[in-house]
């Protein structure tokens, strides 16, 4: 008998052990961040799927629609939302909302930015410019809760990566070859045209809450914020709070992965190119292998 | 590797019939060659990281007012990090730096990045243009970086305190270790009294 | 150990500089004719990839550092900033982050299959100990990372393990507001933080060191056990066999790197930790990365507090002294049936550990907790020690070489099978 059978018969009975204690380890240790995420929704409901365009391994956004969630958050949103890390310049930033500079220049210079100090020592307000980032509603966290009955509006620059929901098990080891990520977006959707009577029996713990069928124990410091027709949508888009609702979700997800198209891009491309070199390795490996074996057989 | 490929060729003629030495060179020269590509792509990243980002490439320009600069006088106002020294030149220094001949340069360029990369530098190109009084320099020292003073040195314009570079009057190097001319940043003026820099 | 061939320098630049620092010999003899059983699966390649993440893992980091900012103002934005304005900052924060999950999920593999194949009984117990010392280094690394981009899981996850140490009586506040540089996490323990967290993998690196320099003095363990008896029988010289072997499981583990990173890179972590730190409002349920859960259910699953702590240290420091514990003449669980079977129940166990340390510790969980708890001490210092020392093993083959011949022989048949070379050893 030579070396090749024994290789092979190595290799297969490798193989079989291998791929056992590996589904074992690995799914274990998958297994366990899915679940990490289980515990904080206990009370939750769980906001239905919505199906986005930038889902997916070759999920792109949609010019258009971000465009409309952005108009969203200047008339409602910003209101009282802060956007701190994004800049007028990222408008204009390929694979985003596909403004032009000079329309990005136009949207900055319609804010107010606070500069200074000039040569006298003061503060002052100018038009913004690319550099700016949105300014905030509020001048600080206190400021805000107080105009807010005590409740904080938090920033919405990362909220769509911030928010999210159970999973559950054996749900989310699926997510990883489904991809699926979007339970902020889902949430932040549902959240909007979550807004509802409470049940009878159920009273609010305090005065200035909200019931919404989403938020993690139904009472949200926010008023319902949007309401059908509210926003006007020169491109005929239906004005519904679920249209307005999903393009919201759409502009948050750019603001907080503004490289999100170029990321997954080149996902691909560093894949296949893996891919074709584990091939290429795999033939060299077995070539030189199988000569020693033919040789020490 | 190779080693041990020449060493066992004569087996692969006895197990296989003829040998295959072409498909095995290619074997290991793709892979070898797809192990390279890829370590060159790899490391882009890690060399594009440490280029200026995005925020520090938005700040490029810096807005001037140029009403409170007396003649006679130079302020230095920051641009990308770095000093600009705005100078309302008087009408004899103007005069004095038109007279000096091109052949005394040590720089006969420009450096205006206004102008075409090969305009001379006459006092005319060094200066903003319909506005001969403004000259709007970069100040650093283009020898090792310092930032020259105002006003001193042999030729009536900047001496940089480091090595002892003199600037005319046009921010000319005259003479010292520097090589080039102060460098005018791209500038436009958006009024009489307004200049954006950048 | 002795290799397949000794580096004989050829010009006379090589020998003067070989006389001098018989670095290419230390390299030739290491990398190149240090002699690898030839049967070893794949479960061996993790080495490889332990290695090359902790080199990845120092490379993404120093890039990061060059634009993170320690401090508690700008911690957040300074990260948020990489994601957003850095050339490919997005990719190299991803790497790092995922970086983390991936050496751990490798590290747990190759300690398993340490388990299973009884890679730490004699003469390798230095090289688990050594071993031990660096999934230690590598929590504390993982943890004071974790604290950095000052997210509320960052935060929050600080004060939870730092009052770890509170349990300790009479000095253990005072140790706690040592840790902290102040009464609460903030501003000095972020800073402290960030300059241990670029120290220890250089520390991790020495470790590794001596880890690979002990496993080179005694050579490789393999899948049945058996000592290398013939080295040019038994083992194959290390490149170009185990490197291209090494190359290729190690090309396979970056595919799935890749995709988390390119295609799902916030799985692995938490959604609170987008959210900038709050020293005054805790999130509904703290949680530590995937990696820490087992240990984290040990914590939770003693109802004291000193008693908890210390039964999760103790479920790391007992492999410590595991080498002592496993009484077997056998290292190999193929030829160990009893064993087996529990070693097994063994990794089902921690696993089940990882999920209970992800439940909120409450109803059912608790004492399930406790049951998985006391398995997992219950295994490692009764069980093993007990039954590796009444348990009959299978016989186990004479060599390497027979037991990759043996095999041939009961399974014979296999098409395309040449006949063996004229002249081969």
């Amino acid at each position: 008998m030579s070396g090749v059978a024994t290789m092979l018969q190595d290799k297969i009975m490798n193989a079989r052990m291998a791929a056992r204690a590996a589904a074992l380890i690995f799914g274990a240790g998958l297994a366990l961040p899915g679940l990490t995420m289980v515990a904080s929704a206990a009370e939750q409901e769980h906001p239905p799927a919505q199906s986005w365009s930038f889902s997916g391994p070759f999920g792109r956004f949609n010019t258009a629609q971000l465009q409309r969630g952005f108009k969203i958050y200047r008339e409602v949103c910003s209101n009282c939302h802060s956007l701190d890390r994004v800049a007028f310049r990222n408008l204009a930033e390929h694979g985003g909302l596909g403004f032009s500079e000079e329309q990005a220049k136009t949207i900055a210079a319609e804010y107010k930015i606070k500069d200074g100090p000039n040569d006298s020592g003061d503060m002052f307000e100018r038009p913004g410019r690319l550099s700016d980032r949105f300014p905030s509603p509020f001048p600080n966290e206190e400021a805000a809760r107080a105009a807010n009955g005590g409740a904080h509006p938090p920033d919405m620059s990362t909220l769509a990566k911030a928010r999210t929901y159970e999973r559950g098990f054996p749900q989310f080891v699926f997510d990883i070859f489904t991809q699926y990520q979007e339970q902020g977006q889902d949430y932040i959707h549902a959240l909007l045209g979550g807004y509802e009577e409470p049940p009878a029996d159920v009273k609010a713990p305090k005065a200035g809450l909200h019931y919404n069928r989403y938020f993690p124990g139904h009472w949200i410091g926010m008023a319902k914020p949007i309401s059908d027709g509210q926003v006007d949508y020169p491109d005929g888009t239906p004005t519904t709070v679920d249209q307005y609702g999903k393009d919201v979700a759409a502009f948050l997800t750019w603001a907080a992965e503004p490289h999100m198209m170029a990321r997954k891009h080149l996902g691909a491309v560093v894949i296949f190119f893996l891919v074709v070199f584990a091939g290429l390795l795999y033939a060299v490996k077995k070539r030189v292998w199988h000569r020693w074996d033919t040789e020490h057989a | 590797m190779e080693a041990t490929l020449e060493a066992t060729s004569t087996h692969d003629v006895h197990e296989h019939g003829a040998p295959d030495p072409d498909r095995r060179d290619f074997l290991f020269l793709a892979t070898g060659a797809a192990a390279a590509v890829g370590a060159g792509f790899l490391a882009w990243p890690f060399i594009a990281q440490m280029n200026p980002d995005a925020s520090e490439l938005a700040l490029s320009s810096t807005e001037i007012d140029l009403s409170q600069v007396a003649e006679g006088q130079v302020i230095t106002v920051k641009w990308r990090g770095k000093p600009v020294f705005v100078w309302n030149r008087t009408k004899d220094q103007i005069e004095k730096a038109k007279q000096v001949p091109l052949g005394d340069l040590v720089d006969p360029m420009a450096r205006n990045e206004n102008l075409e990369p090969d305009a001379p530098a006459t006092d005319a190109n060094r200066a903003a243009e319909g506005k001969e009084n403004w000259l709007i320099v970069v100040g650093v020292c283009t020898h090792l970086g310092c930032v020259p003073l105002a006003n001193s040195g042999d030729f009536g314009g900047w001496l940089c305190p480091c090595h002892g570079s003199h600037y005319d009057a046009a921010g000319r190097i005259r003479r010292g270790p520097a090589p080039q001319n102060l460098d005018i940043p791209p500038y436009a003026f958006e009024s009489d009294t307004k200049v954006k820099i950048g | 150990m002795e290799g397949h061939s000794v580096y004989k320098p050829k010009s006379g630049v090589a020998r003067w500089f070989e006389d001098r620092l018989p670095i290419v010999g230390l390299v030739h003899s290491s990398a190149i004719a240090y002699p690898v059983p030839r049967n070893l699966n794949y479960f061996w390649t993790f080495g490889g990839i332990l290695s090359v993440m902790l080199v990845a893992q120092i490379v993404t980091g120093i890039v990061l550092a060059m634009h993170y900012v320690p401090s508690a103002d700008l911690a957040f934005g300074s990260v948020e900033k990489i994601m957003r304005d850095v050339n490919y900052g997005w990719l190299l924060r991803y790497l790092h982050a995922n970086g983390a999950s991936m050496f751990f999920i490798a590290v747990y593999i190759h300690i398993f299959r340490g388990l299973y194949y009884g890679s730490y009984q004699a003469p390798r117990e230095v090289i688990w100990i050594l071993g031990v010392i660096i999934l230690l280094l590598m929590m504390a690394t993982a943890f004071m990372g974790y604290v950095l981009p000052w997210g509320q899981m960052s935060f929050w996850g600080a004060t939870v393990i730092t009052n770890l140490f509170s349990a300790i009586p009479v000095v253990g506040s005072s140790i706690v507001t040592w840790l902290w540089g102040g009464f609460s996490v903030g501003d000095p323990t972020l800073n402290r933080f960030f300059a241990l967290h670029y120290l220890l993998p250089f520390m991790i690196a020495g470790v590794v060191g001596l880890h690979i320099w002990a496993l080179h003095h005694v050579g490789q363990n393999n899948p049945t056990g058996v000592d290398v008896k013939d080295i040019r029988k038994d083992t194959v010289p290390f490149s170009p066999y185990a490197t291209l072997k090494d190359g290729f499981a190690l090309v396979c583990f970056f595919i799935m790197f890749a995709w988390f990173v390119f295609y799902t890179p916030n799985f692995l972590g938490h959604a609170d930790n987008y959210t900038e730190a709050n020293p005054l409002v805790t999130p509904a349920h703290i949680v530590p990365e995937w990696y820490f859960l087992p240990f984290y259910a040990i914590l939770r699953a003693i109802p004291s507090k000193l008693g908890g702590v210390l039964a999760m240290f103790s479920a790391i420091a007992v492999l410590l002294v595991l080498p002592w514990l496993d009484g077997s003449r056998v290292r190999s669980c193929n030829y160990r049936p009893i064993y087996r079977i529990f070693l097994v129940i063994f990794a089902v166990d921690c696993v089940m550990l990882g999920w209970l340390g992800s439940k909120p510790p409450e109803g059912w969980y608790i004492p399930i907790s406790r049951l998985a708890t006391f398995w997992y001490f219950f295994h490692l210092l009764l069980i093993l020690p007990v039954v590796s020392r009444i348990e009959t093993p299978r016989p186990l083959p004479a060599s390497i070489a027979e037991s990759v011949l043996k095999r041939v022989k009961t399974r014979p048949g296999e098409p395309g099978l040449a006949p063996p070379a004229p002249g081969a050893a």
